[in-house]
């Protein structure tokens, strides 16, 4: 389990050798991070397992702070002579380094929100339940005569932060994601989840609705591209919606690579469009801490369409003169901060009330290899994958050959008419996060390939 | 490291199994970036850990540690074990391997200056200096630049009898210069986006791209490009350079050979292949010229797909992929070649550390050169020339794509008239290719890297080879990108 790999006592030990070590080589100041995993994860296609591995890592870094000067060194080898040489190597090169007349002395002790994210059932999940699990899946797209190709994930993951000014955090968790894509002869159907409890997970009924859209989407038709009302899965949302999020960085905005550039404080986004960054949401994953042990503070990003607050990393938080948020990543980096823990607020609608209002448009499952076109028009290119139906008279009535798009995202949430419930939502281009359903007008296809 | 690879192999060849391979590798890595006028990120780190496969019970089991220990590899031997056992839940064939000779070798990629003996403050005296030149631009708001070496050793062995030691060093350079101007963002980069030119070289590579000497030039197009016009919407003959052609042959010929994507192994989540099985030799996959190679040898140049063998213990080799314009050949492994009945493995399995399972991936994809001058490629009475990508993206089964570049130049009487902004193209992959109606020599042909391509899951990120000469396309659809 990853806490056996790496436990809070024995990261303190580690701690302890580092810092003497640095010690007594006239370096006082230093923070160590620790990052550990063990994973498993079980792979089917063509309603087999093909691939089935696991994975046991421990990862351990060294910044020394030297006269305006900082750098990382890290290595997995933790016996005495791994870490004498990473800390040997860390000083190394932080002294060849130039100065940063902006870097900070090393963060002080503070206290994280509390969250509990560890479960021992899922760190201990075997590979017989997930080639089981997985059995029952296939089965189940089998009888539909489909073919599956999927995943079912298990394990366990740790993330430390120590200095020699006292910072002391630790946080382990645990999680479980199950994936897959149901193929008919001529049509697919995705459907992806994930939890830190892997029992909060029903990959059975992921199976079923993975073919119930494979079936439904049998025999494509061509629908020409255009500008359509679509309705968004969550997914859909999550890896489109989410391409924005680094742009709400301190450091992005004065590097002048942001979209947010003169445009804080402006109503941007519809009315109905909140979104916050929440590390203590419920349905939330991750560290409570950032990259230099700070506590990640809940930023209100949107407000009813106004963006209100960015993230901040402790020296872009001591260039603006305000407070750190808690966002911060891991010095040396060159980006700064981001918040990595969205929650969009949602309205009352659902999917199928969407559909139901919708004379006509495009019920979209996920997208698909998204890429910035515009870096401040913020607009994207990507393809729809695996369940694209068209709605007609209210009715999901076929599916419809995938589109390419180009959409402007300050375009497509200024045009949203409706929102579900917030769901944890899983795909393959962004991280997980908190997102509704979203029934949005005027969506951008532009054009539609060959399947 | 040897001992520890025969040592891990003994804990499972002797509980039973069909088949066994095991790689120790060992890796060391350094990455220094300045951003601004100051350092940005410094770093320097090593791993090193055992991944054990193995063929039991007619299923694949795999399982990866970091401690080398007795009982460690012990640990990871029984779990590899374990796994492939649970395999059998969900079991419909036996896993068949074609037939490879034992080999046993020794090799280290070619390299001139060993970029782990270069003082750090040295490379950073280097990166500092591109990025005055690039601030000395009015205009510039972000100025990078970056270089990354790693030393990559790998010993595999396998229960037949094979043992290969081999050591390949690469590395990467480059810079980027951004302009924020009233609501607009334009970047240019050198000698490539998204970190520049990556190859199996030591630190001669950062001497042979000239960083200094190209950073005003691009600075300055940086800056120009917010006075110039949007690039126009339509069809037009498209003139690319060899980065952006590199890019091209990446996503909508090297992906689609991958014959495990065509099998269906991949589809849920890089994808599928329109290749199927009954293209091969069949389909016009493009103009008569278009000839494309998958090459892992050392003949083909240093790329990030060259090697001495590939991670299941298979010779390095070349293979037609296109020849002529027909496409004739798919990137196979043991395991697939047996599915379509090829006698041998063509040696695309890779993986991206000691951590993951070996899967099929690029090797050098590349497009051979062809016998136009560049006068010749750029002899056109209109067309839309792009260098340096900005944007790519392409359908899970790879017909369709759309690239965006950092700049474009309107062509008129072979003769760059003007400067365009935010150019793109797009199209249906064979199509694409058929139209292709000028190839430039081989002294204007350049191996590029491209270092982030991913695959697989848990996904892992490999570095390919592609090699290009600039080349001409006629009638190809510019501009949707910001259609609509």
């Amino acid at each position: 389990m990853p806490d056996d790999v790496l436990s809070r006592a024995a990261c303190e030990s580690i701690f302890g050798q580092v810092a003497d070590a640095a010690r007594a080589r006239g370096v006082p100041d230093i923070e160590v991070i620790f990052g550990g995993e063990d994973q498993a994860l079980t792979r089917f296609a063509n309603n087999t397992i093909h691939q089935n591995v696991a994975e046991r890592e421990v990862n351990l870094s060294v910044r020394p702070v030297i006269d305006g000067r900082t750098a990382r060194a890290s290595t997995n080898r933790l016996d005495q002579q791994g870490i004498r040489e990473v800390v040997e190597a860390s000083i190394a090169i932080t002294r060849l380094t130039e100065p940063d007349p902006e870097l900070l002395p090393l963060a002080h002790a503070a206290e994280s929100g509390a969250v509990r994210r560890f479960y021992q059932v899922t760190a201990n999940a075997t590979p017989q339940e997930r080639a089981q699990a997985v059995a029952e899946a296939i089965a189940a797209v089998e009888e539909q005569g489909q073919t599956a190709a999927g995943i079912y994930s298990t394990g366990g993951s740790m993330f430390s932060l120590m200095n020699t000014a006292g910072a002391a955090a630790w946080h382990h968790e645990t999680m479980a994601r199950f994936s897959i894509t149901a193929m008919g002869a001529d049509s697919s159907g995705w459907a992806k989840a994930s939890a830190c409890r892997h029992s909060d997970l029903d990959p059975l009924a992921l199976a079923r609705s993975a073919a119930g859209k494979a079936a439904h989407s049998r025999a494509p038709q061509v629908a020409p591209p255009g500008r359509y009302t679509v309705v968004l899965e969550p997914a859909a949302v999550l890896d489109l919606v989410g391409q924005m999020f680094g742009d709400f960085s301190a450091t992005a905005i004065r590097d002048g690579r942001s979209f947010l550039n003169d445009r804080i404080g402006k109503k941007i986004f519809g009315e109905n469009i909140t979104i916050r960054d929440d590390v203590c949401d419920p349905l939330q994953s991750g560290a409570p801490f950032d990259g230099e042990g700070v506590p990640r503070r809940r930023l209100t990003l949107v407000d009813s369409g106004v963006v209100r607050e960015i993230a901040y990393s402790r020296q872009a938080a001591a260039v603006a003169g305000v407070a750190p948020t808690g966002h911060g990543f891991p010095l040396p980096n060159e980006i700064g901060e981001a918040p990595v823990n969205i929650v969009i607020a949602g309205g009352d609608s659902t999917v199928a009330e969407m559909v139901r209002s919708t004379e006509r448009g495009i019920l979209v499952t996920r997208f698909w290899y998204i890429r910035e076109v515009d870096p401040y028009q913020k607009i994207f290119t990507g393809m729809t994958r695996d369940g694209t139906f068209l709605i007609e008279g209210g009715e999901v009535t076929r599916g419809v050959r995938n589109f390419r798009f180009n959409q402007s995202l300050m375009e497509l949430l200024s045009n949203v008419e409706a929102l579900s419930t917030p769901v944890r939502a899983s795909g393959e281009e962004s991280v997980d996060m908190v997102v509704p359903a979203m029934k949005v007008q005027g969506f951008n296809f532009t054009e539609v390939t060959r399947f | 490291m040897k001992d520890t690879a025969l040592q891990a192999l003994d804990m499972v060849a002797r509980r039973g199994v069909t088949y066994a391979d095991v790689r120790a590798i060992e890796i060391r890595d350094r990455e220094i970036s300045t951003k601004n006028g100051k350092a940005g990120h410094v770093s320097s780190s090593e791993s090193m850990g055992v991944g054990i496969r193995v063929l039991a019970f007619g299923c694949w089991g795999f399982a990866a540690t970091d401690d080398l220990t007795k009982e460690g590899l012990e640990a990871a031997a029984v779990l590899a074990l374990e796994i492939a056992r649970a395999g059998t839940a969900a079991h419909k064939s036996d896993v068949v391997l074609m037939p490879e000779d034992k080999h046993e070798a020794s090799w280290v990629s070619e390299f001139r200056i060993d970029p782990f003996t270069i003082p750090i403050d040295r490379q950073l005296a280097v990166l500092l200096a591109v990025d005055a030149e690039l601030r000395h631009q009015p205009g510039i708001s972000l100025a990078e630049a970056s270089m990354q070496f790693e030393r990559r050793r790998q010993v595999f062995a396998s229960t037949l009898g094979s043992v290969i030691d081999q050591t390949r060093y690469t590395a990467g350079a480059g810079f980027s210069a951004l302009s924020y101007k009233e609501g607009e963002i334009q970047r240019r980069s050198y000698p490539n986006s998204f970190g520049g030119q990556y190859q199996l070289k030591g630190y001669e590579l950062v001497e042979e791209l000239k960083l200094v000497e190209h950073a005003a030039r691009i600075a300055e197009e940086a800056v120009a490009l917010h006075a110039v016009d949007q690039c126009p919407e339509g069809e037009f003959d498209l003139i690319l350079d060899s980065s952006q052609l590199g890019l091209q042959i990446h996503e909508s010929i090297g992906h689609p050979i991958e014959l495990d994507r065509v099998l269906g192994t991949e589809a849920n989540y890089a994808g599928m292949s329109f290749l199927t099985l009954d293209q091969l030799g069949r389909l016009r996959y493009g103009s008569d010229i278009v000839n494309v190679v998958c090459d892992a040898r050392v003949q083909h140049g240093p790329g990030l797909g060259t090697f001495a063998f590939d991670d299941e213990g298979v010779t390095a080799q070349s293979t037609d992929i296109i020849r002529n314009g027909q496409f004739v050949g798919y990137m196979t492994s043991r395991e697939t070649a047996a599915q379509v009945g090829q006698s041998r493995s063509n040696g695309c399995m890779r993986a991206d550390g000691w951590g993951r399972l070996p899967l099929i991936r690029m090797t050098n994809v590349s497009l051979e050169p062809g016998e136009q001058s560049l006068d010749e490629v750029y002899d056109a009475d209109h067309a839309i020339a792009m260098q340096t990508n900005r944007s790519w993206s392409i359908d899970d089964k790879r017909y369709n794509f759309q690239f965006g570049c950092e700049i474009g130049w309107e062509i008129r009487n072979g003769k760059r008239v003007r400067m365009l902004k935010n150019p793109s193209y797009s199209g249906i992959t064979t199509e694409f290719w058929n139209q292709c109606a000028a190839i430039a020599g081989p002294e204007h042909w350049t191996l590029w890297g491209v270092p982030n391509c991913g695959k697989g899951q848990p996904e892992q990120v490999m570095g390919t080879g592609h090699g290009a000469s600039p080349a001409r396309f006629r009638k190809i659809k510019i501009g949707s990108a910001y259609a609509g």
